[in-house]
């Protein structure tokens, strides 16, 4: 393991409820079980990729980190210290250290600013500029590195002038502007062709190596995970079932769920695709599953898996999963 | 046989620091019951072709030349004519376009369910409640979503929930022609598939034809019937997948398919395409990708190849047009 460890989340759980009719008139609808006991820490100078089905909790776990709403239970820690800071001068401060790109670029900026207002005010709130010369250099400067040129015609659009994957970039360069410790990144690169994806994950690796950032990098394109990130951890239905270093993970999936996921990935080298038959209903989180939560879709499930939880197997060299099939 | 011909279609923004010429003479066939899928570099107008198609385009947006014909039966419609309130039921129940903003594109204050169920009820008047409610339930679960989510609202579902409730909504009412605009961007690789073979099978049902817009190269080799890749508002390759992956002509669609991080093998070194996407409000003279192509000798400065018919497919290359059939369109 690289470097020190800047964030963690330990035994983070996040349970939805919602009123039911305005005002909560007619009672509380039953809870959404989003997250349930996730544990992570992110490392300086090392990318980690969360990886998991669609609805599993990934941004759930981004916000939480990021301070967006509170835990139902479990601690966000920044350098060691546990903190809660939702609101105000502690959230302000907190987001100078840790910052959040958005999964929906289409939501995530404001339809009346331009684009070099979204960049100037992060570098002028956090002061890393003093003049308006140096405002505009700096402003430009982060638009090259996102691959947005020429840069004196980006600065000037309104966002509503820009495509799906251009917004992207701007989000990622906003968050950039603040030179946050830690980064954490839901699905930054998912609207951009692989030429310019490389190039952002090229950018955020580099910013890992040199300036010690520590990454979050949540997405659904496992095989990037396995050329940017140190580690992958996998999710499903809101639990972590399994992790290990990405080269090891990506080669030799132990969790049932996981070897479903790569199974599969599009893959224009393999000669026919994957039989395509869905495997059971997806799980519900206001009902999950008992035991393991997978084991509805598992075709090697056992008796106990519908029973029990299963433990974490340690697999040695930090690689660890919850199958009861490694449970000897 | 086409259901949609698209010829000649050219689009413009007009804004203050010039033209940007985001769709420029984009010719393209989609035939019934065929999945076409359109690649390209982000900001390449993929977009801004299927606002096109479906009429979605609003100032500074203009259609500077070309037609939309859409086959009906035995009667052709130039959409790009059609008069408001035929628009109206042509847009729902023969088109039907997922945006890329599908995530939020749904109505905050409604939940999905009742999103669906209200589709349904203005375009199905002779529908009964309960055989709505029936088919609601359906479509969540075509796309995936368990049924006792469909009281939740927007806000309430994860990213990938509100891209597929999108798709559900397009689906509702069979139209001939669906347009999706980045559908799956949110969505991991198995519901994908899930999703993508329910298409198929809904297709094969009903016959109707999709073209399905995405970077990811890799997922269009394997779902789509016949590929288009764009660069700069210019279709520069067609042809099927197979074809564009064995013996992909344009240095372009080369350049794609060597920056994908392969899952399995050895890991290579991925190489990317170097450069960055041209200004569209000044184009490079010649052919728009020669700076940023290693192929490129000196007619790629001066001279426009146009896309013309191979062996195989369509490329805009000089280097085809030198060697490769050339037929007059
Ligand atoms: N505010 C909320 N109220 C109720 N349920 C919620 C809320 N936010 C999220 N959820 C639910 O929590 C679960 C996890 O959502 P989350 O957005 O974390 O998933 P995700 O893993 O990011 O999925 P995706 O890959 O589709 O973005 C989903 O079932 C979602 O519907
Ligand atoms: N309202 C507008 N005014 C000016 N330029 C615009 C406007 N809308 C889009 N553009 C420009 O037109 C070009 C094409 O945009 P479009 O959204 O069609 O791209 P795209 O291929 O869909 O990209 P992505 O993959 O990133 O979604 C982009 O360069 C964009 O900046
Ligand atoms: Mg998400
Ligand atoms: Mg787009």
């Amino acid at each position: 393991m690289s470097g020190k460890v800047v964030l963690e989340g330990r035994n983070l759980t996040k349970h939805f409820t919602a009123a039911r009719g305005p005002r909560g008139r007619l009672g509380r609808r039953p809870p959404v079980r989003a997250v349930e006991e996730v544990s992570l820490s992110l490392r300086a100078g090392s990318v980690t990729a969360l990886v998991g089905e669609s609805g599993c909790g990934k941004s759930t776990v981004a916000r939480l980190l990021a301070q967006v709403y509170p835990t139902t239970s479990g601690d966000v820690l920044l350098h060691g210290e546990a903190v809660r800071a939702h609101r105000g001068a502690a959230f302000r401060d907190y987001r100078r250290q840790v910052q959040l790109i958005f999964q929906d670029p289409f939501a995530s900026l404001n339809p009346f600013h331009r684009v070099r207002y979204h960049l100037a005010r992060p570098l002028r709130i956090h002061g890393h500029v003093r003049s308006a010369a140096e405002e505009t250099e700096q402003v430009a400067e982060l638009l090259e590195r996102v691959s947005l040129t020429p840069t004196d015609q980006f600065m000037d659009k309104m966002p509503h002038e820009l495509s799906g994957g251009q917004r992207q970039r701007v989000a990622i360069a906003r968050a950039l502007a603040v030179q946050p410790v830690a980064l954490i990144a839901d699905e930054p690169v998912s609207m951009l062709d692989v030429s310019i994806r490389l190039g952002v994950l090229r950018l955020l690796e580099k910013l890992a190596d040199e300036s010690g950032l520590a990454l979050l990098y949540i997405t659904h394109d496992i095989a990037s995970a396995r050329y940017f990130a140190e580690e992958i951890m996998v999710m499903y239905a809101g639990r972590l079932i399994e992790r290990g270093a990405s080269e090891e993970l990506t080669q030799s999936p132990k969790h049932p769920y996981t070897q479903l996921l790569l199974e599969s990935a599009p893959d224009p080298d393999r000669v026919a695709p994957p039989g395509s038959t869905r495997r059971g209903e997806p799980p519900s989180l206001i009902d999950p599953p008992s035991g393991c939560r997978f084991h509805p879709r598992c075709p090697v499930a056992m008796p106990v898996c519908s029973e029990k939880t299963p433990p974490r197997t340690q697999l040695g060299d930090g690689r660890w999963t919850e199958c009861w099939q490694y449970e000897k | 046989m086409n259901v949609l011909e698209i010829r000649g279609l050219s689009v413009d923004y007009l804004s203050a620091g010039g033209t940007v010429h985001a769709v420029d003479d984009v010719s393209l066939d989609l035939r019934r019951g065929e999945i076409l899928g359109l690649a390209g570099e982000s900001g390449s107008g993929k977009s801004t072709l299927a606002h096109a198609i479906g009429r979605l385009l609003r100032p500074p947006a203009m259609i500077t030349a070309g037609s939309v014909v859409y086959h009906r039966k035995d009667e052709q419609v130039d959409v790009l004519k059609l008069a408001p309130k035929a628009l109206r039921a042509f847009r729902w129940k023969e088109l039907a376009v997922v945006f890329q903003s599908a995530m939020n594109s749904l109505n905050p204050v409604m939940a999905v369910g009742a999103q669906i169920d209200d589709v349904l009820r203005i375009h199905e008047p002779d529908m009964s409640r309960k055989a709505r409610g029936e088919r609601v339930v359906e479509l969540l679960r075509r796309v995936g979503i368990s049924a006792d989510r469909r009281k939740s609202y927007p806000h309430e579902l994860s990213g990938g929930m509100r891209q597929r409730a999108a798709i559900a909504i397009a689906l509702a009412l069979n139209p001939e022609v669906i347009v999706m605009d980045e559908p799956t961007t949110a969505l991991d690789v198995v519901v994908q598939r899930d999703i993508l073979h329910e298409i198929r099978t809904l297709k094969d049902e009903y016959g109707f034809a999709v073209i399905f817009i995405t970077h990811d190269l890799s997922l269009l080799m394997e779902i789509s019937d016949r590929i288009a890749i764009m660069y700069a508002g210019r279709v520069v390759e067609t042809g099927t997948a197979k074809e564009l992956h064995r013996s992909p002509r344009h240095p372009y669609t080369l350049g794609l398919l060597r920056s994908f991080p392969k899952l399995r093998g050895p890991r290579e070194d991925l190489l990317g395409i170097p450069g960055t996407p041209p200004d569209l409000r000044d184009l490079p003279p010649g052919c728009a990708f020669h700076p940023r192509c290693q192929s490129a000798f000196d007619d790629c400065g001066r001279v426009s190849p146009r896309l013309l018919p191979g062996p195989h497919g369509e490329v805009a290359c000089l280097l085809n047009e030198n060697t490769g059939v050339e037929v007059q369109a």
